[in-house]
């Protein structure tokens, strides 16, 4: 616990001197949801609108607004009023909402605690740097600001308990997260099934009976957090507010997942078709608004609507379902819940970039298993990291992002080459292989030129567009992360694929 | 702004504390020791808070003069003692607060000419070539001895004042009991520093004239700085970042030295970071160094379980005192009469802690043994 406890420790320094930076619309949100849940009374949490910012995370984070509200009404009772807070931004608001995030990381550190103290003290110290220094959580957390840490430690201990065998312990953590997140609904589909296959089993008494256990506690917790609003009447209000319809496929600033290139396909396709003599509709609608009516966004492909997301998820999760439900192994399961949420990733509905932490985060882990997953793991965060660079468009920002993912793949580099020869040492001892010299590169060709490809993105963002466009098509840069950015994504959901279908 | 001041650390002050760590452990220079580890010893040079504090905070560009310093010791311990004196005079005349440690390159480079088969032609070889690098830097005001003397004047406003704010100065700490300013005049009171400096200063250079070493050599360093830091005229707080470089390039042998001096520094510090509203960062950095300094593979940490319980109550009893002084200069106010009465305080624990830690290191290099001239003589000959 103590390495752990150091871990966290440097991190919060670090925290601490990021608590001038930039930070969101975000800040005034949880700012509004402290006052929100401070000063109204339950029944009408949901329904409020004195601000746009509106209370949108399921019941149990929004009791841990309310926690946090008491400390904060005691340092200054301007942050909870609820009208005079109002974009309220002096300093104890700053300070007691960055000190919030870094404290509530807590739960962060007990979860990396449990879910590497039984690996060899190298790659211990490799996992907890890997989790608690992660530059992607950083940035969202303690520069953008959210409460992702949080949440995530949550998802952490959750998996920490299924890796164990505690099953029950694990399930009801992960209703405790899905009542502080809706977002984390997407691995349901695994938990379901691996719970059902691998806790409920025994003769049918004992089986019935361990669902039943199971069913009981998971409901225990969602009566908890909404109960309340059970009895207030309010559940389609609260439903009403935690699913808004009326979002566009991708959000303004395009996650890097299948959809971009789906887009791009289209816009590619309907110019080319123009070119060739056809007619071709200008869309009406954009891909970031709405569904306006019958009118799809799209000249020449066809529509996309949430209901063939929610399937494309679902198709894309099915082998890791159908490993899940045929041969339930408790040293999987972080493996298959970070498959769960790349699909959820790739395939969503306006998807958000900042998901890919969900599990970007618990693949560190996973890192730690073997030589290829550390390969994979060194590109995905590096990738995963730098498409969450457009959150921070501020120049005093700059060196603070480059230097957190530049400090985050030196510190991988080092690591994955004494664990590759760590894990050389053992092989020659165990097998003689010749054929193995490519095998025990951190990274190959490919690899390396899409990292420098990264590189030429970024100049490309940074000195030539303005060089050569100025202020034009300032969407172009963005667009360009996204895409590459996409490409590196699909190679890690259709990696993850090929390891779950043929080891797993 | 600020990019040139962290342009010009990572180009200058980086590769120096690169190279001296380097040169450090190549040629083993602290004796052979078990569980060195160069990288804590390079966490320790770059990251120490002052620094970073002061230059990127405070703004400043000490890291300039500093890496050059730096280079100049990693030089001398690699014997290359042109390439040192250039980088030296080159750090004189960056910032004159560099002469602190003039004693001891000084001290040590004569020590080692006399130790040679021609003492004087080695001399008159470094004489050579600090005249040149401080021609070629003076140039432009060569041209005649007014410009030069006006320039000499303005880097020396001796007009200003015995000391500037509240120093943790041997002058201003005892000015609290003795007033200086009524007793002497500016002149005498000029006189009567220099002869405290080179009096302080006077064994260790002796000292490395005799039997000069590299572990002494930075003792030297130390000795000298501090002795000018205690008892010179026109000091400033952010002096204390000279003593502060030896002391952190001495870390990996008198870890606890280094850590005590660093945490007092800070403390001199304090009131002029809380102006510059920097409290949140001096908290923070503050932190992040002990985290650092007592970093988990416990191979450079400090055993503190073999401390007797008299050394450690004689350790917590100053450490208190800070804590308290800390939060008390943020909370009250101080009374109408004695408005500088916090700074005082601080400044009296400070200075106190200076003193016991100058005669610690004076006593260290007096001590130190004199085998390694012999040996070094002796690879020579072969």
């Amino acid at each position: 616990m103590e390495e752990a406890a150091w871990f966290w420790g440097v991190a919060t320094c670090v925290k601490l001197l990021l608590v001038p930076t930039y930070h969101s619309t975000d800040f005034e949100v949880h700012r509004h949801w402290l006052a929100l849940t401070s000063s109204l009374p339950l029944a009408r949490w949901y329904s409020d609108a004195s601000s746009p910012w509106t209370l949108d995370y399921p019941p149990l984070f929004a009791y841990f607004e309310l926690l946090l509200s008491l400390p904060a009404s005691l340092l200054d009772p301007t942050i909870v009023d609820l009208v005079a807070g109002q974009n309220y931004a002096a300093s104890s608001a700053l300070l007691f909402q960055r000190v919030s995030v870094a404290a509530a990381d807590l739960v962060l550190l007990l979860g990396a605690h449990r879910l590497a103290r039984r690996l060899p003290p190298f790659r211990r110290r490799l996992a907890f740097a890997f989790l608690l220094w992660s530059p992607a959580l950083l940035i969202v957390d303690h520069i953008h600001f959210q409460y992702n840490g949080f949440l995530l430690g949550i998802l952490l201990l959750s998996l920490s308990f299924l890796a164990e065998g505690r099953d029950l312990a694990g399930g009801i953590a992960f209703a405790v997260l899905i009542c502080s997140k809706h977002l984390f609904l997407v691995g349901a589909p695994v938990y379901f099934v691996y719970l059902l296959r691998h806790y409920c089993r025994g003769g049918f008494g004992k089986a019935l009976g361990r669902f039943l256990a199971m069913g009981s506690a998971v409901g225990a917790v969602f009566a908890t957090a909404f109960g309340p609003f059970l009895y207030h009447g309010q559940m389609l209000q609260v439903l009403h507010r935690l699913f808004p319809f009326g979002r566009g496929l991708c959000h303004a600033y395009w996650a890097p997942n299948f959809w971009v290139f789906y887009i791009v396909l289209d816009k590619i396709l309907a110019f080319v078709l123009a070119k060739l003599g056809f007619v071709i509709q200008a869309p009406k609608a954009s891909f970031t608004g709405g569904l306006v009516g019958d009118s799809s966004p799209f000249a020449v492909l066809p529509q996309v609507t949430p209901a063939i997301t929610f399937l494309l998820v679902i198709l894309a999760m099915s082998p890791c379902l159908i490993k899940a439900f045929l041969k339930p192994q408790s040293k999987h399961i972080i493996r298959w819940v970070a498959y769960a949420y790349t699909c959820g990733f790739m395939f969503g509905w306006h998807v958000h970039e900042k998901a890919s932490l969900h599990f970007t985060i618990p693949l560190a882990i996973v890192a730690m298993e073997s030589l290829d997953d550390a390969r994979h793991y060194f590109l995905l965060s590096i990738v995963s990291c730098y498409s969450l660079f457009p959150l921070l468009f501020e120049p005093q920002e700059y060196p603070v992002k480059i230097l957190l993912l530049a400090v985050h793949s030196i510190l991988m580099w080092l690591g994955f080459c004494q664990f590759r020869i760590s894990r050389t040492s053992h092989q020659r001892k165990t097998s003689d292989s010749r054929g193995s010299c490519e095998k025990n590169q951190i990274i190959g060709c490919a690899g390396t030129c899409y990292l420098l490809g990264l590189f030429g993105v970024e100049l490309w963002g940074q000195l030539l567009h303005p060089y050569f466009f100025g202020d034009k098509l300032p969407f172009l840069p963005l667009m360009l992360v996204s895409i590459y950015c996409a490409m590196g994504m699909m190679y890690s959901w259709a990696w993850q694929l090929r390891q779950i279908i043929r080891f797993c | 702004m600020r990019w040139t001041v962290l342009s010009s650390d990572l180009l200058l002050f980086f590769p120096a504390a690169l190279y001296f760590v380097w040169v450090y452990c190549r040629r083993n220079v602290g004796g052979d020791k078990e569980g060195r580890s160069a990288p804590w010893l390079l966490a320790m040079i770059l990251l120490y808070p002052c620094l970073i504090l002061i230059d990127h905070g405070h703004f400043q560009y000490n890291c300039i003069s500093l890496g050059l310093t730096l280079g100049a010791i990693a030089a001398v311990l690699s014997r290359n003692e042109l390439v040192a004196s250039a980088l030296f005079s080159l750090a004189i005349n960056h910032k004159q607060m560099s002469l602190y440690f003039a004693p001891a390159f000084f001290s040590h480079l004569l020590g080692k000419c006399l130790g040679r088969q021609n003492p004087i032609f080695e001399v008159m070889k470094l004489g050579l070539v600090v005249i040149g690098t401080f021609a070629l830097v003076w140039q432009p005001y060569l041209y005649s001895l007014e410009a030069v003397m006006e320039v000499l004047s303005r880097l020396s406003p001796f007009e200003r004042g015995k000391y500037e704010d509240y120093v943790a100065n041997f002058w201003c700490s005892t000015s609290i009991f003795i007033k200086w300013k009524r007793l002497f005049p500016i002149q005498s009171m000029k006189f009567l520093s220099l002869i405290a400096t080179v009096s302080a200063f006077l064994p260790s250079f002796i000292r490395q004239v005799k039997a000069p070493s590299d572990r002494g050599f930075l003792y030297a360093l130390l000795n000298s700085s501090f002795s000018f830091y205690l008892f010179s005229y026109q000091v400033h707080e952010k002096s204390i970042l000279l003593p502060l470089l030896p002391a952190s390039l001495l870390a990996l042998e008198e870890p606890l030295l280094f850590g005590w001096l660093m945490y007092y520094a800070l403390l001199s510090m304090y009131p002029l970071l809380c102006r510059d509203h920097l409290i949140l960062q001096y908290i923070s950095v503050l932190a992040l160094f002990g985290f650092i300094f007592y970093s988990p593979d416990g191979r450079s940490g400090m055993r503190a379980n073999s401390f007797s319980i008299r050394k450690r109550a004689l350790m917590t009893l100053p450490l208190l005192c800070s804590f308290i002084l800390h939060v008390i200069y943020l909370s009250l106010r101080p009374p109408k009469k004695y408005p500088f009465l916090f700074e005082a305080m601080i400044m009296l624990l400070c200075f106190s802690q200076f003193v016991i830690l100058t005669l610690h290191t004076n006593t260290k290099q007096l001590m130190l043994p004199d085998c390694s001239t012999r040996t070094e003589r002796g690879k020579k000959d072969l």
